[in-house]
């Protein structure tokens, strides 16, 4: 199978430069790492379906092998309403994100970071036997900043 | 049979349809919502029962001949998915129609929950019955985008930010998938799931490591396989509690079951078997240390789904027919005991008004149904016999003791391990949020009491805060029966999961079924 060198060295590109973005804690650029991924992907799809040829309009006496694979583009034409379809999702989900919290990346979880810092105490569950009712150590304060 | 098969996809796609143009009249909406899911669940039933009794069914849709056109197959695995995860569905949206009523939202502008809901449901069942790889894709889009949906509902501000993690990760698998798509089709010149089955074998090895790599990652990021599965505790929680018991009943296992159709028909080959098993060990460990540092009902309930993942995982990594018959009978399990908690949790929200267990406490004498209905399902999730999840363990183990290498038995004592400590994980919360006194809860926050407080004298107000709805608790005493059935039917189940995982052993008997006559096999369905 002969692929255009460029087709590929532009794939390669906008793959790297979309994990790149999507690796950043800023939202905007995580959306545009996913949309230059997105289109990075449907570039290889097209790759893959071999070098460029004639439409895929049957014409009587023509090699098969002369004309263009239409199921690759059929499968980019999907993934691109999907994309399409996602990324307004997304904006709009950033857009909510900005106008609650004035803030555009990603946050760490409120009880990932409570637990970090220790400050998540654990009531610990000393129940001896004999001891009908259960008096928990003082040092439970049951309180998780939220 | 073969109208079956589109129907089961077309009924709640055309429900979500209709009920978002009954938009603003919530009564309507409900009763077709509902409507649609029984009518898919005895659909499925009957596909189950046909397809158990007569082989399976292919459907080459607009009867273009299978490797060119679209083929929807329904074989065992796939009809005993429907069937669970229709039932399921059909449980949680009961559980929310209840819920939705008591909270009185009639006016409120979210008419897009049931719309988004049947969506979810479409999409679950297209993911089922895809015959084919880009099929596979688009019905996880469909699922995926619904659920980017029902995850921020409402849209407040802890929603929004576990949102944001959970849909980036999802997209990012989702472009995995797609890549892979893409270099699966350059390298056989087909997405038809039975024709790439056949083609691949004459692949060179690395090429077929690769593609085999890529996919694996694209569903282990779905069904939270470690180390990509740090996204799940992070996400779920959050969500209202319908929404997280639907997605963490069936969202995962759709993940675990792309798997299972990767390593059967794609790939039964076992050069990766060792490294899954590997990564089953881990996220069984993982999962469940995790789950006992929790503070958070839901959010121990997230991590112990983790660490469950782990066993699914290592019963299809065997790669023998009694892993993958235990690995299925283990995924009905799990899905309905995990809603079922997840449901219960839902319960125990809404009576103590948090899930937070240093919060809350003498659940058990205020609220005793609540903690029969949280307590069955935390047995059988711990493995305590005679319970669903006792019988699958126990199958887990006999099958990977077949095995019989060292790994194999260091997999069956961290999987006994993993158990104990999920029961340690469910006890801890039994003990604290139900066994406890409330007067022994410290900085009494529940809602009853301070209600109260407010209010010592309105009677009003104190039986207000207590109502929950009697359909919540019937759809969830519903899921702790069929839980339980689960265990009283295990043997003609476990039959069923038996010649499922057999119709997977190899890929011959999927090839024959949608390719008759292209392998020279005798084609046993």
């Amino acid at each position: 199978m002969t692929v255009s060198l460029v087709l590929v060295i532009v794939m390669a590109a906008l793959i790297a430069c979309g994990v790149y973005l999507l690796l950043e804690r800023s939202l905007t650029r995580v959306v545009l790492g996913f949309l230059l991924i997105g289109n990075g992907v449907n570039l290889l799809i097209l790759i893959m379906g071999g070098p460029a040829g004639l439409a895929p309009i049957f014409e009587e006496g023509l090699d098969p092998s002369a004309y263009n694979d239409p199921l690759p583009q059929a499968l980019i034409l999907t993934a691109i309403v999907i994309t399409f379809a996602v990324s307004a999702f997304l904006l709009a989900l950033i857009y909510r994100s900005w106008r609650l919290a004035n803030a555009d990346d990603v946050s760490d979880d409120a009880d990932d970071v409570a637990l970090r810092e220790g400050a998540l105490t654990m009531p610990i569950e000393e129940v001896s036997p004999d001891e009908g009712d259960t008096d928990f150590p003082a040092e439970v304060t049951g309180e998780a900043p939220r | 049979m073969a109208a079956l098969v589109s129907l089961v996809v077309l009924v709640p796609l055309l429900a979500a349809a209709l009920t978002l143009v009954l938009g603003r009249r919530a009564r309507p909406q409900r009763v077709v919502a509902a409507l649609a899911l029984v009518i898919v669940l005895g659909m499925s039933v009957a596909l189950l029962v046909g397809v158990d009794a007569g082989g399976a069914v292919v459907v080459e849709a607009g009867d273009w001949p299978a490797p060119y056109g679209i083929v929807l197959v329904v074989d065992r695995l796939s009809a005993l998915m429907l069937v669970v995860s229709s039932l399921v569905l059909l449980a949680v949206l009961v559980f929310s129609i209840g819920q939705g009523l008591a909270d009185g939202d009639d006016e409120t502008p979210v008419s897009i929950y049931y719309p988004t809901y049947l969506i979810l449901t479409t999409g679950v069942m297209v993911a089922f019955v895809a015959g084919d790889l880009f099929n596979l894709y688009v019905g996880f889009e469909i699922l995926l985008v619904a659920s980017y949906v029902l995850i921020t509902l409402g849209g407040t501000q802890a929603r929004i930010r576990a949102g944001v993690t959970y849909v980036i990760v999802s997209l990012l698998s989702s472009v995995l998938f797609l890549a892979s798509i893409g270099m699966v089709y350059g390298a056989l010149g087909t997405v038809n799931l039975a024709q790439v089955a056949e083609r691949v074998q004459d692949l060179p090895v690395d090429v077929q490591i690769l593609l085999h790599v890529m996919l694996l990652v694209a569903f282990g990021i779905k069904a939270a396989v470690f180390p990509l599965s740090f996204w799940l505790p992070d996400s779920y929680p959050s969500a209202p509690a319908p929404v997280t018991a639907a997605f963490a009943g069936l969202l995962t296992k759709i993940g675990v079951y792309a798997i299972i159709r990767v390593e059967t028909v794609i790939f039964p080959s076992p050069e990766l078997n060792p490294a899954l098993m590997v990564l089953a060990l881990l996220t069984m460990v993982v999962g469940a240390l995790g789950a006992v540092a929790q503070a958070d009902i839901k959010r121990i309930l997230s991590f112990t789904l983790v660490s469950h993942i782990g066993y699914m995982i290592l019963g299809v990594a065997l790669g023998t027919v009694a892993g993958t018959a235990a690995a299925i009978y283990y995924i009905v399990h799990h899905i309905v005991v995990q809603t079922t908690l997840f449901l219960a949790a839902g319960l125990v929200e809404r009576e103590a008004g948090s899930t937070s267990i240093t919060r809350i406490g003498g659940l058990l004498a205020s609220a005793p149904l609540v903690a029969v209905l949280f307590f069955i399902p935390a047995l059988s999730l711990g493995g305590i016999p005679p319970f669903s999840g006792f019988i699958g363990k126990l199958g887990l183990f006999q099958a990977t003791a077949a095995q019989g290498d060292a790994l194999a038995y260091v997999l069956i004592g961290a999987g006994a391990l993993v158990s104990l400590l999920t029961l340690y994980a469910l006890v801890r919360v039994w003990n604290l949020a139900f066994w406890r006194p409330a007067a022994d809860v410290e900085g009494d926050e529940t809602r009853l009491l301070r209600a109260v407080e407010e209010a010592p004298d309105d009677e009003g107000a104190r039986s207000e805060t207590r109502t929950t709805p009697r359909l919540m608790t019937l759809s969830t005493a519903g899921m702790v029966v069929v839980g339980l059935a689960l265990t009283v039917f295990a043997g003609p189940l476990y039959a069923v999961a038996d010649r499922a995982a057999q119709n997977l052993d190899g890929s011959a008997v999927y090839i024959e079924l949608v390719l008759p006559g292209a392998t020279e096999g005798e084609g046993a369905r």
